[in-house]
């Protein structure tokens, strides 16, 4: 097996609240991905999911506590200097935003945003970093990307904009994308396109890419391995091809119960009681046994921990009960 | 932007000509008539005051007087002093000179250190923040003629650094004698806009395409210029505008309290003795430095948000 890209290994983030308390918001998050391969992240807000990226990339809340490790190609993120941190976010990570109207800077043209890192950080002459704007404005399937570098953020649709945010991304060609639920913020029809490209022109470039999402059927579409999280932690960990068959967390078969499906009558779709909690909010046992059907008194005071099951991993500590009695009604 | 600048210039022009309405109507709704301040406390016959009358066109109809007023201003004719018989061009251009300059040196000031102050709390949260904070909190309520008889009671007679009252000769002695009444049109106004950059720049230091900029690996100071100041001008540069407008009124207070021979000392004189051609002129004045600030301000602000370019031709 190659050397991973990135590497997470008990990664934890706490927050030190207003009221000087703290807040567990990730606990121990163990990640691995190789150099070129796609990896989701799936889970309802709160899970923890775009914290996850933050902490890659170290772009944490003032009052953030990290522990545990980030390594990106052998070297520890978290222990970077200053220097290492903006080479590294430069060159190496790119990322991708849930919503490029708020985080494209709106007083500066299309143009300016996407040169910028370029002419900034590696002395690339303005005519050229423009041509190469244009190119890959062009890449993602932009019409007319000379008209479009001189045009302002607010004077293009939000799927444009998305487009070139991907594009900025792509310019500082870097080896790994981190993707922050890009198309929520879009329409519909313009979602599937977006996804389109940027699964796309990953393959043919090679990048790593993690994907984030809460929407587990686009993450299986784009990536070969899934992460479901749920309160700041990962309970089912399985390659997407699989994951179908063979999920195996009562959190994981409750997203796949409470989907709508195309070849069966509409029944009521089975929805997961309860609503989603945070890290900080979960008890001393599994963060899940509130909403589980399986919990057990057990379930409640003792923490499960992430272990393999099936060709994967998963954190429940009734799981082959579980999985012995779906065999068994299925059979 | 050229349909921005038009349309402000259109507006502009409407409220001089809408505030010179209201101030020459409400001169003449104003208790007194001005022959009277010509003959004083002498009564005169009838007949001498019907000349005088005449002579001022005061036996014409409003709208006439108006107009012929309006035309004379537009032909740079602002009348005839009442009280001492220069021409009220005359009297008003003398002290612009003065009162520009010291509107200017209050400026610097404001803008160097409320600029400063803001920036240094909004970077620096915690203590620095906290003893900024303080700082402005008592410098927004000191008005300027509190400021005045305190600045002139210590760096004047105590000290004796600067002029207590009046300028000395050449540029440099007007200068050296505007220092006092500067700052003391600054102290309040330096407060304000220290809260106001302070604000905006913490406003933006949260928002979302800042991050964008810090994630890419642009230095900060980059960020900081390019996307953090560069996107808190626009409140800041209404602050500006607005401050400057005021500063034109309180020279009203601050050139009477260091008898600075400007137009804030000619309006209170002219009122005092109803010199009304020299009042119409100089509140016309006040009227066109406000106009002309906020028009500015607008347009410094499209020039940095280029989506308050659209809404400007929309409205």
């Amino acid at each position: 097996m190659t050397a991973p890209l990135l590497e997470l290994a008990g990664l934890t983030v706490d927050i030190t609240t207003e009221d000087g308390g703290t807040r567990t918001l990730l606990d121990g998050i163990d990640l691995s991905l190789a150099p070129g391969e796609a990896l989701g992240l799936v889970g309802e807000s709160g899970s923890g999911k775009s914290m996850t990226m933050r902490a890659v990339t170290r772009l944490l809340p003032r009052g953030a506590a990290v522990s545990g490790a980030v390594r990106y190609d052998g070297a520890e993120v978290l222990a970077m200097d200053a220097g290492a941190l903006r080479r590294y976010r430069d060159r190496e990570v790119g990322l991708v935003f849930q919503d490029p109207r708020a985080h494209v800077n709106p007083t500066r043209r299309i143009g300016a945003f996407l040169i910028e890192a370029l002419v900034r950080n590696r002395g690339v002459g303005k005519r050229e970093a423009l041509a190469r704007a244009a190119a890959v404005l062009a890449e993602v399937g932009i019409d007319d990307p000379q008209r479009r570098l001189r045009q302002y953020p607010h004077e293009v649709s939000g799927g444009m904009l998305q487009r070139v945010m991907i594009a900025s991304v792509l310019l500082a060609e870097p080896r790994l994308i981190l993707a922050d639920e890009p198309t929520t913020a879009l329409d519909v029809t313009i979602q599937r396109e977006v996804v389109g490209i940027l699964d796309r022109l990953r393959r043919e470039r090679g990048m790593g890419m993690v994907f984030i999402t809460h929407d587990l059927d686009l993450a299986l579409a784009v990536c070969g391995r899934v992460a479901v999280m749920y309160a700041g932690r990962i309970v089912e960990l399985r390659s997407a091809d699989t994951l179908h068959e063979r999920a195996a967390h009562p959190y994981t078969l409750g997203l796949l119960g409470s989907r709508p499906s195309i070849d069966e009558r509409a029944q009521r779709l089975t929805a997961i009681p309860g609503r989603p909690v945070s890290a900080f909010e979960s008890g001393p046992g599994c963060a899940f046994a509130p909403r589980c059907g399986f919990a057990t008194a057990q379930c409640e005071t003792t923490p499960p921990a992430l272990a393999e099951f099936d060709d994967g991993l998963v954190r429940c500590s009734r799981v082959e009960e579980i999985h012995a009695a779906r065999t068994e009604a299925t059979a | 932007m050229t349909r921005l600048l038009l349309h402000r210039l259109g507006g502009l022009l409407t409220t001089l000509f809408l505030s010179s309405v209201v101030i020459f109507g409400s001169l003449y709704l104003a208790p007194g008539s001005p022959e009277n301040v010509i003959f004083g406390s002498r009564t005169p016959s009838a007949a001498a005051r019907a000349a005088v009358r005449h002579r001022l066109h005061l036996d014409q109809p409003l709208p006439v007087r108006y107009w012929d007023w309006l035309t004379g201003v537009l032909h740079g004719d602002l009348g005839t002093s009442m009280v001492t018989g220069q021409p009220v061009a005359d009297r008003v251009g003398s002290g612009l000179g003065t009162t520009l300059l010291l509107v200017l040196m209050t400026m610097v000031l404001v803008v160097l250190i409320g600029l400063a102050m803001g920036l240094t709390a909004a970077l620096l949260p915690g203590r620095v923040d906290g003893a900024v904070n303080a700082a402005t909190s008592v410098s927004v309520t000191v008005p300027s003629f509190v400021a005045s008889a305190l600045l002139i009671s210590l760096f004047a007679v105590k000290l004796g650094w600067f002029p207590a009252s009046g300028l000395g000769q050449g540029f440099g002695g007007k200068v050296d004698g505007l220092v006092l009444p500067a700052v003391a049109l600054a102290i309040l106004s330096c407060g304000f806009l220290a809260r106001v950059t302070r604000n905006a720049v913490r406003d933006q230091l949260e928002r979302e395409h800042v991050q964008t900029a810090l994630v890419r690996g642009l230095p900060r100071r980059t960020v900081l210029r390019s996307h953090v100041l560069r996107n808190a001008l626009p409140p800041i540069v209404t602050a500006v505008g607005l401050l400057t407008a005021g500063t034109f009124a309180s020279t009203l207070v601050v050139e009477s309290a260091f008898a600075v021979p400007g137009i804030g000392q000619l309006t209170i004189q002219s009122v005092a003795q109803k010199d009304f051609p020299v009042v119409q002129a100089v509140a016309l004045l006040l009227v066109a430095a406000f106009v002309v600030c906020n028009a500015a301000s607008d347009l410094i602000q499209a020039v940095v948000d280029p989506r308050l370019r659209e809404a400007g031709s929309t409205s």
